[in-house]
């Protein structure tokens, strides 16, 4: 499989409580009115202006212990690289909410609407974590209609840039995974254009394969430990009955 | 409540709508520009960035304040002559060199600028000749970098041992940020000062300048 994926801007968008904790008001906390009208309005301007779109591809385990290696500077020890060898499926995905975002954001700060601006690009980031998310329910959809996932099969993703995968790892995935056909470039800093993109592997398989203690020295930098949460709903999950999936990136509250 | 006070207060409301006419009407009763800057717009962005700190507003709240901060700052800046806009200091302030995350610096730039700071915002993707170059030329006190990908936090550490190198590191001080940054990088590196978020970074830069 290699497809590329449109995707509905209904689907994405952004939840208040994640574009609110992106701004640094945690989940309960009341909100000023004022600020809830800068959160409507940058709703109203994703709406208009995002132009979602995604790529995704099957990568068996041996071309993805490729493409993870990168350039030799992944920490010696790392969760993906022992978690992708038990996987029963992988795809390499990327997603963007498109230039146009960007641009408006840039435009906001320059007209010195901080503040609709900031909110905006919290408004976007959390766009294209659901965007990610849209591809992911894809991708284990997929594997459903084949008929070869099994029963609590678990889908989660991993990016470079985190978890130990050096984000230099993004030259490999560009090559495997050709982006650029959906708009998405990389820089020589592995940065991606629009700058309001992700990209990462998707690990299918059951779902102790995702547990791990975060005693990896990755795990030492790491400011937001949102893995433990994440694992615990795949805990949880599986003690239920019929497929799992998870949709908490690791890389959800990314800072920018 | 005096008109000073007034202004003080519209700022902290994020009224960039009325914060002009109140301006306005301060110029015309003779108060003088210097006086309307320090006692109302910039007294009155004090108490937003104690107000933040002391996790009393959100985020938002700050940079509605900073909208009407610069809205006045517009009415006044043409009432100092050329040269005599007052500032607490100068600041040269960028994304570094191969990184084109911009909002971070943006707030900072946006907070130095309502603290009374002068900023020249060489924007993102600066190389680290063009700081050091720029803060010369500018005679800046500060040199402020913010980083969001680990492989370009280096060009940090090129900053400041270019401003050792060069002798400059006593009259220009550093200042990093930008999420992969922490307190023990800037000690690591030799940078001056790390800022955690916006106003933080105001803080360390007030500190850096009144101690030079």
């Amino acid at each position: 499989m290699r497809e590329v994926i449109e995707i509905r801007k209904e689907e994405i968008i952004p939840d208040q409580a994640d574009a609110m904790a992106l701004q640094g008001i945690c989940r309960g906390s009341k909100v000023p009115s004022n600020i809830l009208k800068l959160f409507d309005h940058a709703v109203e301007i994703f709406a208009e202006r995002a132009r979602p779109v995604g790529i995704a591809a099957e990568i068996d385990r041996n071309d993805f212990g490729f493409v993870y290696a990168g350039e030799g500077r992944n920490d010696d020890r790392t969760p993906v690289a022992e978690i992708f060898q038990k996987a029963d499926h992988l795809a390499l995905f990327a997603v963007t909410v498109g230039q146009a975002l960007h641009d408006k954001i840039n435009e906001l700060f320059v007209g010195k609407d901080f503040a609709l601006g900031s909110m905006l690009d919290s408004v976007a980031s959390v766009g294209v974590e659901k965007s990610a998310d849209v591809l992911e329910i894809e991708f284990h959809n997929t594997l459903l209609r084949r008929g070869c996932a099994s029963k609590n099969l678990t889908v989660m993703r991993y990016s470079p840039g985190y978890c130990g995968w050096h984000v230099s790892g993004q030259r490999k995935l560009f090559d495997y995974l050709r982006p650029q056909e959906v708009g998405i470039t990389l820089r020589p800093s592995y940065l991606m254009e629009p700058l309001k993109s992700a990209s990462g592997v998707f690990i299918a398989g059951a779902p102790e394969i995702h547990s791990f203690a975060d005693t990896y020295e990755c795990c030492s930098q790491c400011e937001t430990h949102s893995c433990r949460d994440r694992i615990s709903r795949i805990e949880h999950s599986s003690d239920a009955s019929g497929p799992g999936r998870q949709t908490v990136p690791m890389d959800k509250y990314r800072k920018e | 409540m005096d008109l000073l006070e007034q202004i003080a207060l519209a700022l902290q409301r994020g009224d960039s709508n009325g914060i002009g006419e109140l301006l306005q009407q301060a110029l015309n009763k003779g108060l003088a520009p210097k006086e309307i800057l320090d006692s109302g717009l910039i007294a009155g962005m004090n108490v937003i960035g104690d107000r933040y700190k002391k996790h009393e507003i959100f985020l938002p709240e700050v940079l509605l304040a900073a909208k009407a901060m610069h809205v006045g700052m517009d009415v006044l800046k043409p009432l100092f002559l050329k040269d005599e806009v007052p500032a607490r200091g100068r600041v040269v302030i960028g994304t570094v060199q191969g990184d084109i995350h911009d909002i971070g610096k943006n707030l900072v730039a946006i907070m130095l600028s309502g603290a009374g700071f002068e900023v020249i915002d060489l924007g993102k993707d600066v190389p680290p000749n063009r700081f050091i170059e720029t803060a010369v030329e500018k005679n800046a006190n500060v040199i402020g970098m913010s980083a969001l990908l680990t492989t370009t936090m280096p060009v940090m550490k090129t900053v400041v041992e270019g401003l050792k190198e060069k002798g400059l590191d006593r009259r220009i001080k550093t200042v990093i940020g930008g999420a992969p940054v922490s307190n023990e990088f800037a000690e690591h590196i030799g940078a001056d000062a790390y800022g955690y978020d916006s106003v933080q970074a105001v803080d360390c830069i007030k500190e850096l300048v009144s101690g030079s």
